[in-house]
This record gives C-alpha cells, sequence and structure tokens, in this order.
C-alpha cells in the first residue's frame, strides 16, 4: 500500500521537476504571435524554428561555444594532472605536515575561488590577465573537493600492488601510471563530468574578469543578451538561446546518464 | 638517514617527504595563490578606506559602518533565512528521493534523470526559465494556478514574496544533486543488517530510523557542509532575475559584494563584507567538522 502510495508520490514530484525543461522546450518552439495569446502554455498550434534562428542570428554564437568549449577543457586538463599528483600523495605516502596540509587543502572546499570573487579580482590584475581566458581558467586549476575524491578511490587499491611493481623494478610514476589511473577510471569519469558541468555554468567568475565578446563564455554572452529584451513576445527567442546553451549538456547527460551515476556510486562518495 | 631525526618524526623517510612535497607543489601553488593570498588580503584591505585611489588606514571604522548599515542586515538576514530553509529542506527531499529511487520502482531511471537534470543546467540558463515561470498573469505557474481560480501574488515583484521564491526554486535545482551523494552512500550499507531487520518484522520506515538514517549519518554530514557553502555561493540568479530587488528583498551576501565591489568601487567596504562572508563559512564548517563529527558513529 505505502509502495503504491510513493509511487505515485515520487511520479508527480519527478513531473514537477521536469515541468520547467518542457515548458522552455515547448515555448522554444512558440512564434511570438502566439506568444502571449495561447491560454494553454503547453498548446502550440504552430510550431517553428524561427526563435533558434533568429537567436542564432542575434548572438554570436560560435564565438561564445569555442570559448566555452577551450575554457571547460582548459581547466579539466590541468585539473586532471594537479590532482592526480596530489591525491597520490595524500593516500600513499606519509610526510611531515601531512595532517596540516590536509586542512589547508579543506579550507579551499568551504571557501571556494567563488567566494573571493572582489579579492582574485584584483590578484587578475596584478597579473595583468584582465579579459583573458586564462583569467577564467586558473583559479579553478586545483581542485580540492578532486583531491579528495580521487584520494578516496586510491586508498581502496590494495597496496601491495604498489610493492609487486616495486619489487619489479617500477619507479613511482609506473605504478601511478599502469596500475592508479586504470583503477580510478570511474573516478576521473565523475569528476571530469561534474568539472565540465560546473565550469560550462559557471557566470559570475566570467563576468567580472572579461569585457570582449571574444573571452565570453556562453553564460555571459546569453544573460547579456536576455538583458536586453523588453516585452514577452521576445520570451522565444530567449528560451531558443537558453536551450542552446543547455542542450549540449543535457544530451551529453543522456548519453552517460547510466555511466554517470554509477561512477558517482562507485567512486567512494561515503 | 632516519636514525638522526627527532623522536616523533621516526617512521618518515626522507625520499617520501621530498616526494609528497614534489606531488603536492603544483596544487599548493595554486592554492596559496587563489585562496591564501586574497583570504589575507582582503583582511588588510579591510582595515583601509580608498579615496581616489589614496589609501587611509581606517580601523575598525569600515567594519562599524558595515555593521550599522542597513542594507547588510537586510541582506544578511535574507541569506540566513535562505541557507536555514533550502539546507534541511532539500537535503529531506534528496533523501527521500535516494531512499525510493534506490528501491524497486517503475521508470526508476527517467525518474532519476528527472531529479537530477536541473543540477547540471547552468544557472542562468534556470534564472531564464523561471524568471517566465514566475512572470505574473501570463506566466506557467499563474496560469496553473489560474485553473482553479487562484490569482498568483507578483511572485518575483512583492518583497514578502521573492525569498519565498526563490527558495523553491534553489530547492528544485540542488535537491537532485545532494540525492546523487545518497544513492551513493545507500549503495554501500550493508545488505544482512536490512534482511536480519526484515525477519524481525522491521516496517519501512522503522529501517529507516533505525539502520538507514544512522548509517547514512557521515554522508549527511558531507551533504550538509556542501548545501550550506552552496547556499552563500549560488547567486547567478539575481543577476537575471531581480537584481537583488525589490528593495534588497532578495539580495544576498555574495551578490551584495559584487555590487560592492564592481558598480560602487567602494573596496574597503566590499572587503570588509568578504572577510565577514568568510568567518562565517569557516565558523559553519568548523561547528561542522569539530562538533556533529564527533556526535557521528562511523
Amino acid at each position: 500500500m505505502h509502495r503504491l502510495l510513493n509511487q505515485m508520490v515520487i511520479s508527480l514530484l519527478a513531473l514537477g521537476f521536469v515541468m520547467p525543461l518542457i515548458w522552455a522546450a515547448v515555448t522554444s518552439i512558440t512564434p511570438s504571435s502566439e506568444m502571449l495569446t495561447r491560454s494553454n502554455p503547453f498548446a502550440v498550434t504552430e510550431p517553428t524554428f524561427g526563435n533558434y534562428f533568429k537567436a542564432w542570428e542575434t548572438i554570436p554564437f560560435p564565438i561564445y561555444y569555442w570559448n566555452t568549449i577551450m575554457i571547460v577543457l582548459g581547466i579539466l586538463m590541468v585539473q586532471l594532472l594537479t590532482l592526480t599528483l596530489a591525491a597520490y600523495a595524500f593516500a600513499r605516502l606519509r610526510f611531515v605536515g601531512q595532517g596540516l596540509l590536509f586542512v589547508l587543502f579543506l579550507v579551499q572546499i568551504m571557501v571556494p575561488p567563488d567566494i573571493l570573487i572582489f579579492p582574485n579580482y584584483t590578484v587578475m590584475k596584478e597579473l595583468h590577465l584582465i579579459d583573458t581566458k586564462w583569467a577564467i581558467m586558473i583559479p579553478y586549476w586545483a581542485s580540492s573537493f578532486g583531491v579528495f575524491l580521487l584520494r578516496q578511490t586510491f586508498k581502496q587499491i590494495p597496496y601491495e600492488l604498489d610493492e609487486a611493481s616495486r619489487v619489479d623494478g617500477c619507479r613511482w610514476w609506473r605504478t601511478l601510471w599502469h596500475i592508479y589511473l586504470p583503477s580510478a577510471r570511474p573516478t576521473y569519469i565523475a569528476f571530469s563530468l561534474i568539472s565540465i558541468s560546473t565550469h560550462w555554468s559557471n557566470f559570475m567568475w566570467p563576468l567580472i574578469v572579461t569585457d570582449s565578446v571574444n573571452n565570453r563564455p556562453l553564460t555571459v554572452g546569453i544573460a547579456i543578451f536576455a538583458q536586453s529584451f523588453e516585452t514577452g513576445a521576445q520570451w522565444g527567442t530567449v528560451t531558443a538561446a537558453t536551450m542552446m546553451v543547455i542542450s549540449p549538456l543535457l544530451i551529453a547527460f543522456f548519453f552517460f546518464q547510466r555511466k554517470f551515476v554509477e561512477s558517482f556510486m562507485h567512486a567512494g562518495l561515503k | 638517514m632516519t636514525r638522526s631525526w627527532p623522536r616523533r618524526f621516526r617512521g618518515y623517510r626522507l625520499k617520501d617527504n621530498l616526494l609528497a612535497y614534489a606531488l603536492l607543489f603544483p596544487s599548493l601553488l595554486l592554492l596559496a595563490v587563489f585562496t591564501f593570498y586574497p583570504m589575507v588580503k582582503v583582511l588588510d584591505w579591510s582595515f583601509y578606506e580608498t579615496v581616489l585611489k589614496e589609501r587611509h588606514f581606517a580601523g575598525l571604522d569600515q567594519y562599524k559602518h558595515v555593521l550599522q548599515d542597513e542594507v547588510f542586515h537586510k541582506v544578511l538576514r535574507n541569506n540566513v533565512w535562505l541557507a536555514l530553509v533550502t539546507v534541511p529542506v532539500s537535503i529531506w527531499l534528496a533523501l527521500y528521493m535516494a531512499v525510493w529511487v534506490n528501491g524497486k520502482l517503475r521508470g526508476r531511471s527517467l525518474i532519476r534523470a528527472a531529479f537530477f537534470y536541473p543540477t547540471l543546467i547552468p544557472m542562468i540558463a534556470i534564472a531564464n526559465i523561471w524568471l517566465f515561470i514566475y512572470t505574473p498573469d501570463y506566466g506557467l505557474l499563474d496560469k496553473f494556478l489560474g485553473l482553479f481560480g487562484i490569482q498568483g501574488p507578483g511572485w518575483l515583484g512583492e518583497p514578502g514574496w521573492v525569498l519565498v521564491s526563490m527558495m523553491v526554486m534553489l530547492i528544485w535545482k540542488e535537491a537532485g544533486y545532494f540525492m546523487i551523494f545518497f544513492l551513493a552512500g545507500l549503495q554501500s550499507l550493508p545488505q544482512e543488517v536490512y534482511q536480519a531487520a526484515q525477519m524481525d518484522g522491521a516496517g519501512p520506515l522503522r529501517k529507516f530510523r533505525a539502520i538507514t538514517f544512522p548509517l547514512l549519518m557521515p554522508t549527511t554530514l558531507f551533504v550538509l557542509v556542501i548545501a550550506t557553502t552552496n547556499s552563500f555561493k549560488l547567486v547567478d540568479h539575481l543577476y537575471i532575475m531581480t537584481k537583488g530587488g525589490p528593495n534588497n528583498a532578495s539580495n544576498l551576501l555574495l551578490y551584495h559584494i559584487y555590487e560592492t565591489a564592481f558598480s560602487f568601487w567602494d573596496m574597503g567596504k566590499a572587503s570588509v563584507l568578504t572577510v565577514i562572508l568568510l568567518v562565517m563559512l569557516l565558523a559553519v564548517s568548523i561547528f561542522y567538522y569539530g562538533f556533529l563529527d564527533k556526535r557521528i558513529h562511523y
């Protein structure tokens, strides 16, 4: 009995959760003439892709997509390197000051760079990096969250494998490459997906450190566009533009859904 | 080599130490430049007043100004309310969703996807969509309420409603993210305990209270830290939806810092606000880790 009730409650809840997306998708193909007159927001008599064409013409999407992809990959590549090294040190080595360094890393989880927008802006100014893609990327190159996530995974790898490879004459980096990296693949996937979606979505920091179209990511571009529209008739264009920003993430998610959720679960997030 | 070291360092090897520091160096350097240096810098600036590029030592004067500022009080109150409501509600919702999505359920992966997708979407995109949902009369919410003959208030226009509207949206965005952490936690729970409880004839509520919830405490603590930090970090929507208005009714600390620093260029005040935010976040984390941690059994 309670099972049936919960099935109903949870299904309704899920329906409530997808509603904004469905509505946005429907609105994006509604012609502007119908926008304010329709009584049922989900009924479209003459669906059109006109809004998409209009958004594509108004917003320099190719540049914004390119910038966002460069930024997201530029962050991820360096993160993967720094966090592998740090996680290995924390998981497998004993060194003086280990506890203190652990706490120092922990601080970044509580005070992420997003909070320090004002002082970090001046740091970027001192480095003469304002209005460059570097300024958007560099503060995120080290990720304590990633270090802790990966450290947890590394710790679960049996230490005997380390010793065995050492007996075989392997240096630590070969052990890292041949044993740790392959065993931690689910964690790397989970972290990469989190990192990509986080930085694809980042807005406030890029807004502050960039001024030109050539360095702006999608989020900033679309926010500036959304601020410039005036009447409800333009909703269609704004939602179409919004759909274009989120669809790469949604498509990637539906493709990797299983893998994503599973890798998250195996990643030792406990 | 090892023998000449003091007693407490026995068991450490020099080679391991050098290697460890070399491996940690890149991360540490970045943390130093973009976390620790800015923290110290902003504390230093908070004692100086800048007028036309000239710095004057102001001591605690700026703190006094900020602490007496009506707008600051309002913004702080908003942010604390936002945290007090959204953090527990989204965590409970996430736990509820995780427990059921983890069990046998029709359309499980679809439902899971429905809960999780808002997490992936940029806040800016969410703000664009929800702005239209909340629009009076023409918006989705008012159209829906109209079916029942209810006239909605100005969701984003009325000071009494705007924060509530924001809370609903943030819970919608965050709950699915926390759900994934709980799902991961649930997967790692020992099945034997449940079988034993099953034989004792424990009902689902009992099982949840006696087994699931206590065993999930470490996950809950982790989620609590993330959720609290987020409630002070998620501000992008304000740029699109309200700019903190009406009359600062939806303004939050980080957005207030953004306005103070980059619209009014008041360096001193922005520094003081940042320091206050930092102290709050660190205090909350110390409370969580130091106080709650000891009450949780691993």
